[in-house]
């Protein structure tokens, strides 16, 4: 019972950032019907940036997590004018192959750039764990998960309270009929790309002082994300967050109980059966996928 | 392009060790030849049926699993207490494992995944993979995890006269893969040019219309897989007894990137644009080897993605196709079967 406690902590701590990286890759496909490849490497790159800025720069922990989140956010506006806007009329498949071409680049220069070493990101929390009965948890990752529980309130704010994001939802429904009642349809297209980008370095942020910071950590991560929103259902704003902390209690559930050394494959498998069963996600109401 | 300026090409191919022997280029020339034929495999579902397959590292890396562990034979536990054992086979019945086993899971695959389509088809695809991935990591017994199995034999063929000959030499394996290569090449371009091939190219242009005049949609997709996972896995084989170490890292998803990029630069849909593409990023890496990192060749390779579906969307052959005055409608150079098929 013990152990289940500490598992229920430790998954929801986990699916907190899963939210974050799910809830922006479902935006981007709701809005833009983009598969976004690239979410991985911005998670990655908001990492790398908390390294840069606190360990290179000696810049304030905190501060340094709102300017990667929002460097992250200014390369998903440069990837989004550069390479998705010219591409508005193409096909689904075109366009997954130039993100994943520039997810490609991305990665290797990453790679290029820091080494191929993991880093250390030092944060300013203490390293002895939070005691409370049979549970014991490092205050860093109550933090995790307290910013990012912030972060999807805000998300969800913006999105049903603002103009902005009332043109962001139209957007999300029918993109001709908002362009029609005046929405400028590629700025919601640059922003939507933008925020949600800048969630996933803001996960990448807040994971990178958890863990280490490695160039290819933005790959099993990147693919993830697509088993969090698949989990859902793709274009699906709940459903992500949802899929977020089941995936998080998935993973540390069946690490715990079934097996460690599969602990990565839980969410692939699952994917597949959801697919393979329900489709739309377990969430979503019934609808048309093929 | 007729029939004789392709025949031309493969007998220059199989001319060039006696011409050239260079060691070093044979050898790059053969891995070069292992990932074409990958991208032949490949261009049959994303060129022919329109599906973006991103899992098809999954089929190359369990035809190189299956092959090394056919010739190496196994003894595992199953559960229950009982035993699988499978006493070392000689490479040929490998080879034949590989394809056996990659067809089966492409069925799997193909019976689950082509449910759905766009977006879905391809994230199914690439977790698929990814799972196959994370078990050779982790089912040690059988895979040796990330140890990897080494030690592989090199090819053996039954030679008439001579029996079962061992291929240690560089130009021997060279011409074993050419020759594979082809087979497989004339295995698409029949297939292509069927009742199958003409059900595919239907569907891929309008699947919904396909439907309603009564192509069984899914059985000729699975069809399509099945032979293409075969393939892939043939190619897997020869890639882990021409290197002779298989790894977890067979299934990584940039494998399959490596044979995607094959496909759309050499022209997806049309025979030679996997020999075309692959030709090129076969060579590339390794004339630019030493001249940069590992890391700047597969930036060069994202930009080079990027830049080619922007500007030249249906790749080298179908654009040089069209340079060239129509002598006779092109079989096979042609971008879309369709506009020969129809009147």
């Amino acid at each position: 019972m013990d152990q289940a406690l500490q598992h229920l902590v430790n998954g929801t701590v986990l699916g907190g950032t899963y939210a974050l990286l799910g809830i922006g890759l479902t935006l981007i496909f709701g809005v833009m019907r983009v598969v976004n490849f690239t979410h991985g490497e911005l998670y990655a790159f908001g990492a790398y940036m908390v390294y840069a800025l606190v360990s290179l720069l000696g810049i304030n922990f905190y501060l340094s997590l709102l300017l990667a989140a929002l460097l992250g956010a200014a390369l998903g506006a440069a990837i989004e004018l550069l390479l998705l806007r010219p591409l508005r009329r193409a096909d689904i498949d075109s366009v997954m192959l130039v993100m994943i071409g520039a997810a490609l680049v991305l990665q290797n220069a990453e790679m290029w750039g820091w080494g191929g070493v993991a880093k250390l990101v030092p944060s300013p929390f203490a390293g002895t764990p939070l005691v409370v009965g049979p549970i014991s948890v490092m205050p860093l990752r109550i933090f995790v998960l307290l910013v990012a529980c912030a972060l999807l309130l805000g998300f969800w704010l913006l999105l049903d309270r603002t103009r902005a994001g009332t043109a962001m939802r139209a957007t999300f429904q029918d993109a001709e009929a908002a362009a029609l009642m005046g929405v400028r349809v590629g700025w919601v297209n640059t922003a939507t790309f933008a925020i949600g980008s800048g969630l996933a370095a803001a996960a990448g942020a807040l994971l990178g002082p958890v863990f280490m910071v490695s160039p290819t950590m933005g790959d099993l991560v990147g693919l993830k994300a697509f088993a969090i929103v698949i989990l859902g259902g793709l274009g699906n704003l709940p459903g992500a967050a949802i899929g977020g902390f089941a995936l998080g209690y998935i993973e540390e559930f069946g690490g715990g109980y079934v097996s460690t050394e599969y602990r990565d494959a839980f969410g692939f498998l699952l994917i597949i059966l959801v697919l393979a069963i329900r489709p739309q996600g377990l969430v979503a109401p019934r609808e048309r996928v093929g | 392009m007729s029939a004789v300026p392709g025949w031309c090409f493969v007998a220059a191919m199989a001319a060039l060790p006696l011409v050239l022997p260079d060691l070093y280029l044979l050898s790059v020339l053969t891995s070069a030849g292992i990932f074409i034929i990958g991208a032949i495999s490949l261009n049959l579902l994303l060129g022919y049926t329109g599906q973006l397959s991103l899992g098809h590292a999954a089929f190359f890396g369990l035809g190189a699993y299956a092959s090394a562990l056919a010739s190496l034979g196994f003894d595992i536990g199953i559960g229950f207490g009982l035993r699988l054992t499978l006493p070392p086979q000689p490479v040929w019945i490998g080879f034949l494992a590989a394809i056996a086993v990659a067809g089966g899971f492409g069925w799997l695959l193909g019976r689950l995944a082509f449910r759905v389509r766009g977006a879905y088809f391809v994230i199914i695809t690439i977790c698929f993979a990814q799972v196959l991935r994370m078990v050779a990591l982790n089912w040690v017994e059988l895979t040796q995890g990330p140890m990897a199995l080494i030690g592989l034999s090199p090819f053996s063929l039954w030679l008439p006269g001579q029996g079962v000959v061992e291929l240690y030499a560089k130009n021997q394996t060279y011409w074993l893969v050419l020759g594979v290569a082809v087979l497989c090449f004339l295995v698409v371009r029949q297939i292509v040019h069927s009742r199958v091939g003409r059900a595919l190219v239907a569907l891929r242009e309008n699947e919904t219309l396909a439907r309603s005049v009564g192509i069984r949609v899914t059985h000729y997709l699975v069809i399509a897989t099945v032979v293409s996972a075969g393939i892939a896995g043939a190619a897997g084989s020869l890639f882990a007894h021409n290197v002779r170490i298989v790894d977890p890292d067979v299934f990584l998803f940039i494998y399959t990137v490596t044979m995607v990029i094959m496909v759309i630069t050499g022209g997806k849909g049309t025979l030679w644009g996997p020999v075309v593409g692959g030709l090129i990023f076969g060579l590339l890496p390794d004339l630019l080897r030493g001249a940069a990192p590992p890391e700047a060749q597969w930036i060069a390779y994202g930009v080079a993605m990027i830049l080619l579906v922007m500007f030249l969307p249906r790749g080298i052959v179908p654009a040089i196709a069209a340079l060239m005055p129509a002598r006779r409608p092109g079989r096979g150079a042609t971008a879309s079967p369709v506009s020969q098929e129809a009147p």
